[in-house]
């Protein structure tokens, strides 16, 4: 084999090594900036613009607007359902702030999903219940569900 | 948390056409050097390539095939990268092996392919990573076992020194890889339930959050715990690997420094009284801060194998020599833990830099799995399972570039070493099947749910 091949073969090894680093970055780029955005939010969303940002759902009669504490320490404490996700907890950037010792500091968010709205666990450690099932996944809730964090109940009103 | 509400507005794309094509340039890296080996070597491309090569790709092939059938949503650069790195790592181990007549590519292999089969049963077998925080006690309480299965009289063996091997029959075995995996599981599942309470509570001292008194005791278990190892199996490496894994994840899942500084404080005052109490710690050192002293020394420490793989890498320069142009067999145990001294020899800076590049494009994807994610549980496994991969990189490519002092650690993927392939294949099934569970889109919650006012009253007749 000749000197000249060797080098050759070396120089072609290491432009493959490099090659192959270079376009397994290319897939991350394209994985960051070529997201789809599903039809529902683009609708929601105006055709553009900002993809990412959630339109809110278009008000009707009878939807919520405003997330009530109706029992427990802080009984009466409102949210406007306008800023949406809403973060309860008992930390200081919670929209709902609980001084009820048995919620966490970031303890549970209620967000909007179309125009459902529901309840997930931020992975508290006494837990979010409806009713009297402790919930594992963003639930759906309703006007009138009684959400239960710590001693608190929550409910959406209109 | 913003982060996941922000992400909620697209849906990630599969991307398994991506894998594919990446999967393909992985096998041109992994056969390419098999074949620049052989004629860097012999002088003509080995007669096996074609056998050598359908081997891998079916083995790839059947890994991407099993990922499309049950994780789509999963990460496309995971595996490729990961099949990159052992495909060169089995042609370097093979270059070892025709210079020193050795067996050792082939055994690699057959480790492989047992990685890529339990990756494979790993994916299937687990299809949401949730399921482990059940077994987070069990995990745990066999991380245990298995790091004292070495010292049990009859079943450990002493290679090298270190006391971390067991043998069953004619195999030895490293239960401290499968002990890694294990250990993040059960930290992440622990963490999860207890981080209000080590994030919360404390005092605050010049700045710092001191986390309080009676929420030390996991962290000094763990302190003990690797200090164990490091006292009774000599084993530098694992026993910085482990209380490092814990003390990262302790610092993701309660965001306090405060943490880190008492963590490193521990681990500080233990590697200074283990460097005064220990002779074979104090040999380590001395080896890292004046190695020409102890080259071709008449009688141990010796310090041979770090020399040499700096020549190595000096000669090596830029480019590399080339596969078969150097003399990667100057230096012991060249195909485990010095393996990046016969890359940066024969493959150069530019090979060098390109594994670390591919390791870093790992942590990364590992640590954008566990930002998407949306549980606190995934979260914290993808966490610790990066930081499984960065600590060991870091350890045993700092101690190869003699950044700090020599400890033995499996470089991943690449070492010959079946127990750390093994693991590091499972590793990367429960990375990928925690990004499919953070990329699939969220479950359409607008479905038809009755609301319960609006059901009419019925009469029921008893």
């Amino acid at each position: 084999m000749s000197e000249l091949t060797l080098f050759l073969i070396r120089i072609a090894y290491l432009a493959i090594l490099w090659i192959f680093v270079l376009s397994a970055i290319s897939v991350i780029r394209s994985d960051m900036f070529g997201a789809r955005v599903p039809e529902a939010a683009r609708a929601a969303g105006g055709g553009g613009g900002k993809p990412a940002k959630q339109k809110k759902p278009p008000k009707r009669r009878g939807s919520p607007t405003q997330v009530v504490v109706t029992s427990g320490t802080n009984d009466g404490a409102t949210a406007s359902l306008d800023h949406a996700p809403i973060l309860i907890g008992r930390g200081p950037d919670a929209a709902i702030r609980l001084e009820d010792d048995y919620v966490s500091t970031r303890h549970a968010r209620i967000a909007a999903s179309g125009d459902q709205w529901f309840v997930e666990d931020l992975g508290s450690t006494n837990g979010t219940y409806i009713g009297t099932v402790r919930i594992t996944q963003p639930t759906t809730i309703t006007l009138g569900t009684q959400v239960r964090i710590g001693k608190t109940i929550l409910e959406l009103r209109k | 948390m913003s982060q996941s509400s922000a992400l909620m507005g697209f849906v990630h794309r599969r991307r398994r056409g991506a894998e594919l094509f990446l999967l393909i340039l992985a096998l041109a890296v992994g056969i390419g050097a098999y074949a620049a080996v052989g004629i860097g070597v012999e002088g003509h491309v080995p007669v096996d390539i074609l056998g050598y090569g359908g081997w891998l790709a079916a083995l790839l092939v059947g890994a991407h095939v099993a990922v499309r059938l049950v994780a789509p949503y999963a990460d496309p650069v995971l595996l490729p990268v990961v099949a990159a790195l052992n495909g060169l790592g089995l042609a370097v181990i093979h270059r070892l092996d025709l210079a020193e007549d050795t067996t050792f590519a082939r055994q690699q292999l057959t480790w492989m392919t047992l990685g890529v089969v339990l990756f494979v049963g790993a994916l299937v077998v687990l299809r949401d990573h949730r399921v482990l925080t059940r077994f987070t006690y069990t995990f745990g309480l066999l991380a245990i076992v298995l790091l004292l299965l070495p010292m049990v009289p009859g079943v450990g063996k002493t290679i090298n020194g270190a006391k971390i091997w067991i043998g069953v029959g004619p195999f030895s075995f490293q239960p401290g890889e499968v002990a890694k995996v294990l250990l993040v599981v059960a930290f992440a599942g622990y963490l999860v339930l207890h981080r209000d309470a080590l994030a919360l509570a404390g005092r605050r001292v010049l700045f710092i959050d001191l986390p309080r008194g009676r929420d030390l005791g996991p962290i000094l278990a763990m302190w003990l715990v690797s200090l164990g190892i490091l006292v009774f199996q000599r084993d530098l490496g694992s026993s910085l690997l482990f209380f490092g894994l814990f003390l990262v994840m302790l610092y993701v899942a309660t965001e306090r420094p405060g943490w880190l500084v008492v963590g490193s404080g521990l681990f500080l005052s233990g590697a200074f009284v283990a460097w005064r109490l220990f002779s074979h710690v104090q040999d380590r050192v001395d080896i890292w801060l004046h190695p020409f002293d102890y080259y071709n020394a008449p009688r141990p420490p010796y310090s041979d194998q770090i020399v040499e793989t700096m020549f190595g890498m000096g000669w090596g320069g830029l480019i590399g020599r080339g596969f078969g142009e150097g003399d990667p067999t100057r230096i012991t145990y060249a195909e485990a833990d010095f393996i990046m001294g016969a890359i940066g020899e024969e493959l150069g800076l530019t090979g060098v830099i390109a594994v670390l590049v591919l390791y870093g494009l790992i942590v990364e994807r590992a640590l954008r799995a566990a930002l998407i994610s949306r549980d606190g549980f995934g979260k914290l496994v993808a966490v610790g399972l990066a930081g499984v991969v960065t600590l060991q990189v870091f350890v045993v490519v700092g101690g190869v570039t003699r950044l700090i002092p020599l400890t033995g650690l499996t470089t991943p993927f690449l070492s010959y070493g079946g127990s750390s392939l093994v693991a590091n294949w499972v590793i990367i099934a429960l990375l990928l099947r925690i990004s499919d569970q953070a990329r699939r889109p969220v479950p359409d919650l607008s479905g038809p749910s009755e609301a319960p006012d609006e059901q009419s009253t019925q009469v029921i007749k008893l």
